[in-house]
């Protein structure tokens, strides 16, 4: 009895591994791909080399005169960290409202905060392309970050509603003794409490802002705002099958912020899609 | 008499002063919710109303919208690229959403038991979910599948003849839904957490009454699991029918071979951003909502008859 769940647990255990190593082969591939020189790298499907060498990333950092992969990954941090700290601010701000205040239309303004959690972008794109045009805002980071600066992101005051609910209220009460106002519930009490939920907001806006290739292609245009993501779709434009080990050292150097993250945040990021469903 | 006058009196102040009060807090209230209130008014419902008007006209950008009634949507019915379009964006969302969610379950269920590592194994599977959206992956994906590329490398061991599936119309699209399969770990994450939830009592009593490890899983671990399921399956199916990037870089922002991987997403930035047909493209977007927004309704009204609710369904 006893041996044979030992051997059923071990055969899961090598199942579960062959699985993962087979998912993940590619991407460690790519990642020794990019150190090996242009020719060997498809000389095999195997991840060694006879010979090692930095020169795709000195090739891909410069991929085109004039501007290199610093303005890119520089324009790609600025909009994300603007990002992130805009949610912060404005979506708990939001969420604070309708979590713990009384207003006149609360109702009518939280389904609609609902509602757009679901609709996709697409149903405005149109029109907030014309408006930022008009204000000849395109090829600045402003059609990026000022949507974020304005609690766009629903999904996140939804979040943050959630969490705010759970912190009792009677802390709030014993505050007001101490006479705090609304403002200083928010800064001293709501806050403080709700680092959990920011720490999943701040890393998720991270990501899918770092990631949002689609807004970057539909506002960036010149070459010396843009993103890390566009900087990569240069490769596939200009050089074309020529240069694929330069094309994979960028790919490695963008994914490594992320990665980055994810590493350092791992228990929140885990905790957070299974506790509430949000995705990476 | 005079007393119960006095206490009139009290209580109107006091009510005027509440009210000053709770005006206070109106007020306060408003400038918290005034990022957000800006953002929804200017940034989502002027938009939203100003699109669907725009749905109705012809717009390039730069000179004023020209009504023309049904026009964009009668087009669409005749536009052979729309239509490969639509099937396209269908055929990925019925093959990748179950596929995705199938292989998050199984997954899900090997995990979900007492063993060293789970948490490392969890990871694992669930860097796919975060590196998948990137465009360097999507550059990976697109050289692994060349004609030269790794998968083919891989093949000739086992003797099989590859060939350019990236190239090719009939595999084009596979590997796209490949990709999006690769990407299952944040469904399975969810999926554990969902099996936790699940007592321990239950199974103990299937199998005190002798039930097979399938007539578990079918009818206490399914059931039980069924909302999660209704949860990952709306998501699963609002993400999917907007797969945008992955696309646009396997087919370099073409569509092709032959609209073979011609996303509706894609389709709609085409048309909308590289020829200017915006009004056309406005309309584009009113149909994706409404066919999201129609699916949506149908899975939540069909739940009553597959979700299970331990709680009978009650808010």
């Amino acid at each position: 009895m006893d041996q044979s769940t030992n051997r059923s647990r071990l055969i899961t255990h090598v199942l579960i591994i062959l699985i993962g190593a087979g998912m993940l082969y590619p991407v460690i591939w790519m990642v020794t791909a990019s150190f090996k020189p242009e020719t060997l790298i498809f000389s095999s499907p195997g991840l060694f080399s006879k010979e090692w060498t930095l020169d795709n990333y000195i090739n891909g950092w410069n991929v085109v005169r004039d501007v290199n992969f610093s303005q890119f990954f520089k324009n790609s941090f600025l909009i994300s960290l603007i990002a992130v700290v805009a949610n912060l601010i404005t979506c708990s701000m939001a969420a604070y409202a309708f979590a713990r205040l009384k207003f006149p239309l609360k109702k009518l303004w939280f389904a609609c905060m609902l509602m757009t959690i679901m609709l996709p972008a697409h149903a405005t794109l149109i029109p907030q392309y014309t408006i930022f045009h008009n204000l000849d805002w395109v090829n600045t980071i402003l059609p990026l970050t000022v949507p974020k600066i304005l609690a766009t992101d629903a999904f996140f005051i939804f979040l943050m509603v959630q969490f705010f609910r759970g912190i009792p209220r009677e802390l709030d009460e014993s505050a007001i003794m101490d006479g705090c106002g609304v403002f200083q519930i928010y800064t001293r009490i709501i806050m403080p409490l709700a680092v959990p939920v920011l720490i999943t907001t701040a890393i998720f806006t991270f990501i899918w802002t770092w990631d949002d290739f689609f807004s970057q292609i539909l506002y960036l245009n010149t070459v010396d705002t843009f993103t890390v993501p566009l900087g990569l779709r240069l490769f596939l434009d200009s050089q074309g099958q020529s240069s694929w080990g330069a094309v994979f050292a960028m790919s490695v150097l963008s994914l490594i912020p992320i990665t980055t993250v994810f590493f350092i945040f791992q228990r929140y990021i885990v905790e957070g899609i299974a506790t509430t469903g949000i995705k990476g | 008499m005079k007393s119960s006058e006095a206490v009139t009196v009290s209580s109107v102040q006091k009510k005027t002063k509440i009210s000053k009060e709770t005006r206070k807090q109106y007020i306060a209230a408003y400038i918290f919710l005034l990022p957000w209130l800006i953002g929804f008014l200017g940034l989502v419902l002027g938009p939203m109303v100003s699109s669907l008007y725009l749905s109705f006209t012809r717009f390039d950008l730069l000179n004023p919208p020209e009504w023309i009634g049904f026009a964009n949507y009668t087009e669409m019915f005749q536009d052979t690229r729309w239509i490969a379009s639509a099937k396209v964006t269908m055929t990925f969302v019925f093959i990748a959403v179950p596929t995705q969610l199938i292989a998050a379950l199984l997954v899900a269920v090997l995990l979900n038991k007492k063993m060293a590592a789970v948490g490392f194994y969890r990871t694992t599977y669930y860097l796919p979910s975060l590196l998948g959206g990137s465009v360097a992956i999507a550059i990976l994906w697109k050289n692994l599948f060349e004609i030269d590329g790794l998968v083919n490398q891989v093949l000739v061991f086992f003797n099989i003849e590859g060939q350019g599936w990236i190239s090719h119309p009939d595999y084009a699209l596979g590997t796209i839904i490949i990709l999006a399969t690769w990407q299952f770990g944040a469904s399975m994450v969810i999926f554990l957490a969902g099996l936790k939830q699940i007592p321990k009592e239950l199974y103990e009593a299937a199998a005190v009454d002798g039930g097979t490890k399938r007539q578990v899983f079918f009818r206490v671990t399914l059931p039980l699991l069924s909302p999660v399921i209704f949860f990952n399956l709306v998501i699963e199916l609002i993400k999917s029918i907007q797969v945008f990037t992955s696309a646009f870089i396997i087919s370099e922002g073409t569509g092709g071979p032959i609209n073979s991987t011609l996303f509706y997403t894609l389709y709609l930035y085409q048309k909308g951003f590289t020829h200017f047909e915006m009004g056309y493209a406005s309309a584009m977007a009113w149909v994706l909502v409404f066919v999201l927004g129609v699916m949506t309704l149908v899975i939540f009204f069909s739940s009553k008859y597959w979700v299970h609710y331990e709680d009978g369904g009650k808010l």
